[in-house]
């Protein structure tokens, strides 16, 4: 790739001492020019009387190759860009993934179907419970128990799911805002957050590694009030959110790094693959909760947000409605959830109760046989998918009838979307870099893997 | 759901595709290799499979075809999905094994067409940038690939520190 512009002066040198690439070649001074080289009679047209000549002279540039990352302070995730850029425009990049790889999938296969909950916590580590739903999810299906999943346990995915999914958009929209400037919404935002993980370590046991749902229901059931707990977080959580909008939506410097930004047209967001907020910011309406309702989502009433332009700003938008969308969900659920066991009652799933393992000698070995080898899945392939905190997470798992998948492949919606980081920063501005990674919201847990 | 678009799909290519299922609702079909690109094109173009979900692939080591790349194909007006799975040998004295690149049809596929090579050791023909994406450069081996030890380790050496 060739950029070298030509310039009036016919210099071909580099305005910041930037060494050309003959000068490299031949190694003067070490390979480093010292100085930057101004046009020779520059000097003399400074010198005269009429400067509007000087105006004319244009100043020779040329592409530079820049970093940016693994590890930048204003990107809250570790990728690295490599920046060609001229001035301060991006010509070309190259995103560089893969620095948080945990080898999920390997260790995946190496796991029981059970001991892959604490690796799908840390996939998505902003919304983990979503990632522990959908596993659960496409366990089940292959499984074939889909259908008899108790009640209660749907309820109670579908509400910590939903929590989980405005902790990871109150995330990504406070830290997006920071990077732009306004650290009081971070700080509301996050506050917001820990109310509603405090909830969730309270009903898991954890902050963030939840670990919290089984093949064939949940752990345990919710803690006493839980309910009206949650209820009185999501008070107090909306007048934080409408504080935060109040305090972005008219905000200029706010609007002028967003507006316009790194735009998408819907077309190549279905051609990159792209699902979750990031699509339904093109006007792509497609939400899995919508059209392929899994749990009991067909039971709720909520809309579905749609950008018009499939900028910053329609990402940041989108985002902010699906907080009360979820917020909807989560009251219709709390009404609708029925009583009952959290669990399904069936052996060759569950484990049988502690008291029945140290008093029953079948129940001692039903319980010994889970744990060692794991919950036997009939041989197959499944590709089960949710709506994720980012989009679209399908998990493809394939069994050879042991308690361990043969293979276990996550679609993660950040790795998609961060794909398409080149093609949103190409011809924008370096500044322009951290809103529009922040708006696709890569979680480098689930990026990686 | 969208068994009648399998059907469909069968009638169109009788002999590219070797055998079809639905289970649990999955609709499946198996290609051979050489045909695959004819039959993404014909899905992507006429039958209106006009989202690629996901690449990847699976190692079913000591069997013979030893790969399988599995495409996830949703269509955006019906909301339809169709699982398209193609049998890759692994060449003869070579560790490698090739299949068409779909990232012409589907930018999409670019990077995961690029993960299924790096732990897979899977080579796209005409792939417009394959490198590793998830390992680095140096990394030996493909790490997905069921005879690659999980207890394995390599340095992590970076000996070129050029950028680009």
């Amino acid at each position: 790739m060739s950029m070298t512009t030509q310039s009036k002066t016919g210099l071909k040198t580099l305005a910041f001492g930037m060494p050309t690439p003959d000068e490299i070649a031949s190694g003067g001074s070490h390979g480093l020019s010292a100085r930057p080289k101004l046009p020779p009679d520059l000097m003399s047209k400074l010198n005269a009387a009429d400067l509007e000549e000087v105006e004319d002279i244009e100043l020779p540039t040329e592409p530079m190759t820049i970093n940016m990352g693994p590890s930048h302070p204003a990107t809250h995730g570790t990728v690295r860009i490599v920046l060609t850029i001229d001035g301060e425009t991006v010509r070309d990049s190259d995103v560089q993934v893969g620095y948080l790889h945990r080898c999920f999938e390997k260790e995946a296969e190496y796991a029981t179907y059970t001991q892959v909950f604490p690796y799908t916590d840390r996939l998505n580590y902003v919304s983990p419970l979503l990632n522990n739903v959908g596993f659960a999810l496409a366990v089940e299906k292959l499984l074939g128990i889909v259908d008899r999943l108790p009640e209660r346990a749907q309820y109670i995915r579908v509400i910590i799911g939903e929590i989980s999914r405005i902790t990871d958009h109150l995330t990504c929209l406070g830290a997006s805002a920071m990077e732009v400037g306004g650290f009081t919404p971070f700080l509301w935002m996050i506050k917001a957050r820990e109310w509603l993980w405090e909830l969730l370590e309270e009903l898991t046991g954890a902050r963030l590694t939840h670990s919290y749902v089984r093949i064939g229901g949940v752990s345990q059931d919710l803690p006493e009030h839980f309910i009206e707990k949650l209820r009185a977080t999501l008070q107090k959580s909306t007048s934080v959110i409408g504080e935060c909008e109040s305090l972005l939506v008219k905000n200029r410097i706010f609007r002028d790094r967003m507006d316009g930004v790194a735009t998408m047209s819907a077309e190549d967001a279905i051609a990159m693959g792209w699902t979750g907020p990031c699509l339904r910011s093109t006007g792509v309406p497609y939400d899995v909760r919508k059209d392929h309702p899994y749990l009991v989502y067909d039971r709720f009433e909520f809309d579905v947000p749609v950008g018009s332009v499939g900028d910053n700003y329609d990402r940041f938008a989108v985002r902010l409605e699906e907080i009360r969308q979820s917020m909807r969900i989560l009251d219709q659920a709390m009404k609708q959830i029925p009583a009952g066991p959290v669990l399904l009652d069936d052996p060759r799933v569950a484990m049988p109760a502690k008291n029945a393992v140290y008093n029953t000698i079948e129940s001692m070995i039903g319980h010994f046989k889970l744990v060692i080898d794991g919950i036997k899945v009939p041989a197959g392939e499944v590709y089960s998918y949710t709506e994720g905190g980012n989009g679209e997470l399908g998990f493809y798992i394939v069994s050879d009838g042991t308690g361990r998948p043969y293979r276990c492949h996550v679609r993660s919606p950040s790795f998609i979307i961060t794909q398409s980081m080149s093609k949103l920063i190409l011809g924008a501005g370096i500044a322009d870099i951290i809103p529009t990674f922040g708006m696709i919201n890569m979680i480098g847990g689930e990026c990686d893997r | 759901m969208s068994k009648a678009d399998l059907d469909k799909l069968v009638a169109q290519f009788p002999q590219a595709i070797v055998s079809s299922h639905s289970n649990m609702g999955d609709d499946t079909a198996v290609v051979t290799v050489p045909a695959l690109k004819d039959v993404m094109r014909y899905l992507r173009d006429t039958a209106g499979f006009d989202f690629l979900v996901s690449v990847t692939a699976v190692d079913f080591f000591g069997r013979e075809p030893r790969f399988e790349v599995v495409y996830h194909l949703r269509s955006m007006a019906t909301g339809n999905r169709l699982r398209i799975k193609a049998p890759v040998h692994e060449e003869e004295g070579g560790p490698v094994a090739e299949v068409a690149t779909v990232s012409d049809l589907w930018p999409t596929a670019n990077w995961q067409e690029r993960e299924v090579y790096d732990m897979f050791g899977i080579k796209f023909t005409d792939h417009p940038d394959l490198r590793r994406i998830l390992m680095y450069e140096e990394f030996v081996g493909h790490p997905l690939r069921k005879d690659y030890p999980k207890e394995q380790r390599q340095p992590l050496i970076r000996r070129d520190y050029s950028l680009s």
